[in-house]
């Protein structure tokens, strides 16, 4: 009796045409016409209040013993961040918009029930004002192609049967059943994918590279340390999609003859280790990870290692030296980690989107796979784009978009009808690249010739209101913080290079410093031991190059163009639109601001402490700024 | 004929050379050879008719480290075509390779990591004698007053030769510093005075007490004051 429940409840898969099994009567099992509900479970829609949108889906369905007729889930991220919480009804997938709990009894009696769509729930284009039903017509999907994403709206990440029923491990099979270790690096050789961490290493010469090193062991690794202010786009891939991570990191360890590998992921993205975590023990349990997987002969196993937030290890080595057990500073990288990485043993290192691609390459081919992007950047790239955007979220788009398309299209562009300034890619170390080169294709090589670069897809769009010198003000300080110390260059230059800056946004500029900084730079860049320090002056290099007048107006004539660097702001009071409400006088907080009721006031320079106060609480323009 | 360079200062022809392992190599348009497995740096540190190549975080005894970048060279492996710069003490010397040792662009690095320490260390005298030879009048920065450039070699002495682990470096970045474990104000048992740590150092930023250990650099956060800053929070958020 006992053996025969423990033979129930033994899910694993011990051979290759069981898997095939199982998919089928997933499938079968399902109503092809059912109704399905799912509700995006990512971060943005978390964190506005995602969770109790899923509560009450819960309750309502309990209530109405609706649980056998729809299929109900949380899934991973959806990608509209700006439009959460996100709800998503199927099968013809009605896209719901900004749902509250509140909204969830009317979902399941008009939608769900009753067939018809909740008008108000609806996404409305802001051009056309017409109000869009489904998921495929809303301009932010429509121009993206989700080959990475797709699937994070469809499945619930902590179900392995979902990846399952969705095609999930067909690649791995595929490589378990014909393909030699020579041949999948071939593929992903000739499929031309580039390493999506940033650096953009061809991916098949790095699995070759591993591959030809002879030793018994060898290290798998997933860098999963993102750390760039703005970037979530691995995060949201592993929460929603990890077992696409998981059967990219098994071929490529059957690729290199690896039986171990590491998973290093930020412990400030619980949700993200929860999720792979759940992911590793039900691929274990399925017997598509550990001993002997699928009855192939190949072993495999997956360990997750939660990194400490250190920005610093992202780049290669200091992972390597976080995982050993070590302080999390780089070492020079001579010797390629193909040879010697962990413990000195030949490890191959990719990042979460590389991986992520791999399972897609094997089932279309590289054939297919190239076709996509331009000639020397192939696929899709998940950008995340936030900042002065209408619509912040994930975008996945084909290598080769443009700047324009992917800021005034699909996101939508400017909020405010404000004036687009710059647009801040590949994170802290990346460069804010200007309006007049928003039409270069985006890929890897045409983002570094203009100074800037792909890194891990970090996209921030800054608007007329942001200071372009605070804003590299701003990167420097947060480079200057995650830098590790080791090397000169990279801890005293950043430290003078954030003094410098710190300075020309307080009005205390010197016309010199732009030498200064430009020479820091050449420092930093030539001399730092890791990328982290080579990079490190890109936000003040291309800040320099494209707006230079910036930099001057605040050197030389001491003003802040944008009005942000408050020591540099001068308000006065126009004393003819002025009507002495007094409005200013009372919100100013060091009563810098006197005048008679219903005469003009008048501002105390001497006083002010450039708080803005006044300027915001006047209500007829009076107060002026410069 | 290259010559075979023995431990940098004789020279034999190459083709009396002792070693089997010989990787030939060109350095500043000189064509010579050395035994493999070293580095560039310790291959060319006494060659003579080669610039010196400076340094401040090598030691012979101790593993490279790479952290000052002064010794940063410029080399080639595509016959000329590119040269990179890499830290001369990490690299390993490699059959083929052109190196220049001292380039205007390998000065003017040099000259700007020297401006950086001089700014950390303005008075500290071998800064200050490689700022005079590297022509670096004033930092046009704001001026520190430590002694220690964060080498480490103190705390690689420490744990490789010694094998103690007495000191190490704490804190991350620009808080980084040499202290002894928790911000101790003394060094505990785990020192045993030998004075490695103060032999090693570049800048004499470390010297031996009365008390037979080491004076190790001030720290910018002892232990003790962290310890009334936390108790001052304690009683702000008490007698909140």
């Amino acid at each position: 009796m006992v053996e025969q429940v423990k033979k129930l409840l033994d899910k694993r898969l011990k051979s290759i045409p069981e898997l095939e099994q199982l998919r089928q009567s997933i499938i079968s099992d399902r109503d092809a016409g059912r109704i399905t509900v799912s509700v995006c479970g990512g971060t943005g829609c978390r964190a506005l209040g995602a969770e109790d949108v899923v509560d009450a889906f819960s309750e309502e369905i309990e209530k109405k013993e609706l649980a056998v007729k729809i299929e109900f889930k949380e899934t991973g991220c959806h990608g509209f961040c700006e439009r959460g919480p996100v709800v998503v009804v199927g099968p013809q997938k009605i896209f719901y918009q900004h749902v509250k709990p509140e909204d969830v009894p009317e979902i399941i009696d008009v939608t769900v029930l009753g067939g018809k769509i909740v008008k108000r729930l609806l996404y409305t284009d802001p051009i056309t004002n017409d109000e869009i039903p489904y998921e495929a017509d809303v301009p932010f999907y429509k121009r993206q192609t989700r080959l990475i994403l797709g699937s994070n709206g469809e499945i619930d990440p902590t179900d392995i049967e979902q990846y399952v029923a969705a095609g999930g491990y067909s690649a791995l099979t595929k490589v378990l059943t014909g393909m030699s270790p020579e041949q999948v690096i071939g593929e992903i050789t000739k499929s031309g994918l580039r390493g999506r961490g940033g650096g953009g290493f061809p991916t098949g010469r790095k699995w070759q590279s591993c591959r030809v090193v002879k030793n018994d062991v060898k290290y798998v690794l997933c860098n999963a340390d993102e750390g760039d202010p703005g970037a979530y786009q691995d995060r949201s891939i592993l929460e929603g999609n990890p077992h696409s991570v998981l059967e990219g990191m098994i071929i490529g360890a059957y690729a290199i003859g690896s039986h171990q590998g590491y998973v290093y992921v930020r412990n400030e993205y619980p949700l993200a280790v929860e999720h792979a975590r759940t992911a590793i023990e039900q691929a274990m349990e399925y017997g598509l990870l550990g001993e002997n997987i699928l009855g192939s002969g190949f072993d495999f196993k997956l360990t997750i290692n939660k990194g400490g937030g250190a920005f610093v290890c992202g780049e290669s080595s200091a992972l390597i030296a976080s995982l050993e057990g070590k302080i999390g500073e780089p070492k020079a990288k001579y010797v390629h980690m193909a040879e010697r990485g962990l413990w000195d043993k030949p490890s191959l290192l990719n990042n979460v989107k590389t991986w992520a691609n791999v399972p897609l390459i094997i089932n279309k081919g590289a054939d297919w796979y190239s076709k996509i992007g331009t000639a020397g950047s192939k696929g899709t790239m998940v950008f995340s784009l936030v900042g002065k955007i209408n619509n912040t979220g994930l975008v996945e788009v084909p290598m080769g978009v443009t700047l324009r398309e992917m800021i005034f299209e699909i996101g939508g562009g400017i909020p405010n009808g404000k004036k687009f300034k710059a647009v801040q890619t590949g994170g802290p170390s990346g460069g804010c690249i200007p309006e007049y080169l928003l039409d270069t294709p985006v890929d890897f090589d045409e983002l570094t010739k203009l100074g800037s670069m792909m890194g891990s897809g970090g996209m921030i769009v800054m608007d007329e209101d942001n200071c372009m010198v605070d804003v590299a003000r701003y990167f420097i300080e947060f480079l200057k913080g995650e830098s590790c110390g080791k090397c000169t260059p990279c801890r005293e230059g950043l430290s003078k290079l954030s003094e410098i800056l710190d300075r020309i946004t307080h009005g205390q500029g010197r016309p010199e410093d732009l030498d200064t900084m430009t020479d820091l730079a050449e420092v930093l860049s030539s001399g730092a031991l890791c990328a982290l320090g080579r990079t490190a002056a890109n936000p003040v290099l291309s800040t320099i190059r494209y707006f230079k007048d910036e930099y001057m107006a605040h050197i030389i004539n001491k003003k802040c163009p944008a009005h942000v660097c408050r020591e540099l702001i001068t308000y006065s009071i126009d004393a003819e639109k002025c009507t002495g409400c007094g409005a200013c006088a009372r919100a100013c907080s060091t009563k810098a601001i006197s005048g008679e009721k219903k005469q003009p006031h008048v501002i105390n320079q001497g006083m002010c402490i450039k708080c803005s106060a006044c300027f915001d609480a006047c209500k007829f323009d009076a107060v002026t700024r410069s | 004929m290259p010559k075979y360079w023995v431990s940098g200062e004789t020279s034999v022809d190459v083709d009396n050379a002792p070693d089997a392992n010989v990787v030939h190599f060109n350095v500043d348009g000189k064509e010579v050879a050395v035994s493999g497995g070293q580095t560039i740096y310790e291959a060319l540190q006494r060659m003579p008719g080669i610039a010196e190549i400076p340094a401040l975080c090598y030691h012979p005894a101790i593993q490279p480290y790479g952290a000052c970048r002064l010794c940063t060279v410029e080399i080639s492996e595509d016959g000329g075509k590119s040269f990179r710069f890499v830290a001369s003490c990490l690299y390993e010397v490699k059959e083929g390779m052109l190196v220049k040792t001292n380039t205007d662009k390998i000065r003017k690095l040099r000259k700007g990591i020297i401006e950086l320490l001089l700014a950390r260390c303005p008075n500290t005298k071998i800064i200050q004698e490689l700022a005079e030879e590297y022509g670096v009048d004033k930092p046009r920065f704001s001026l520190g007053d430590h002694n220690c450039i964060l080498c480490g070699l103190c705390v690689r002495a420490c744990q490789e030769i010694i094998g103690k682990s007495a000191i190490s470096l704490v804190n991350r970045g620009i808080y980084k510093e040499v202290a002894a474990p928790f911000y101790a104000y003394e060094l505990g048992e785990g020192c045993i005075g030998c004075g490695d740590c103060a032999f090693v150092c570049p800048t004499g930023a470390i010297t031996m007490g009365g008390n037979g250990k080491p004076v190790l650099p001030k720290v910018k956060i002892p232990y003790a004051e962290i310890g009334a800053m936390m108790s001052r929070e304690t009683q702000t958020a008490s007698r909140e």
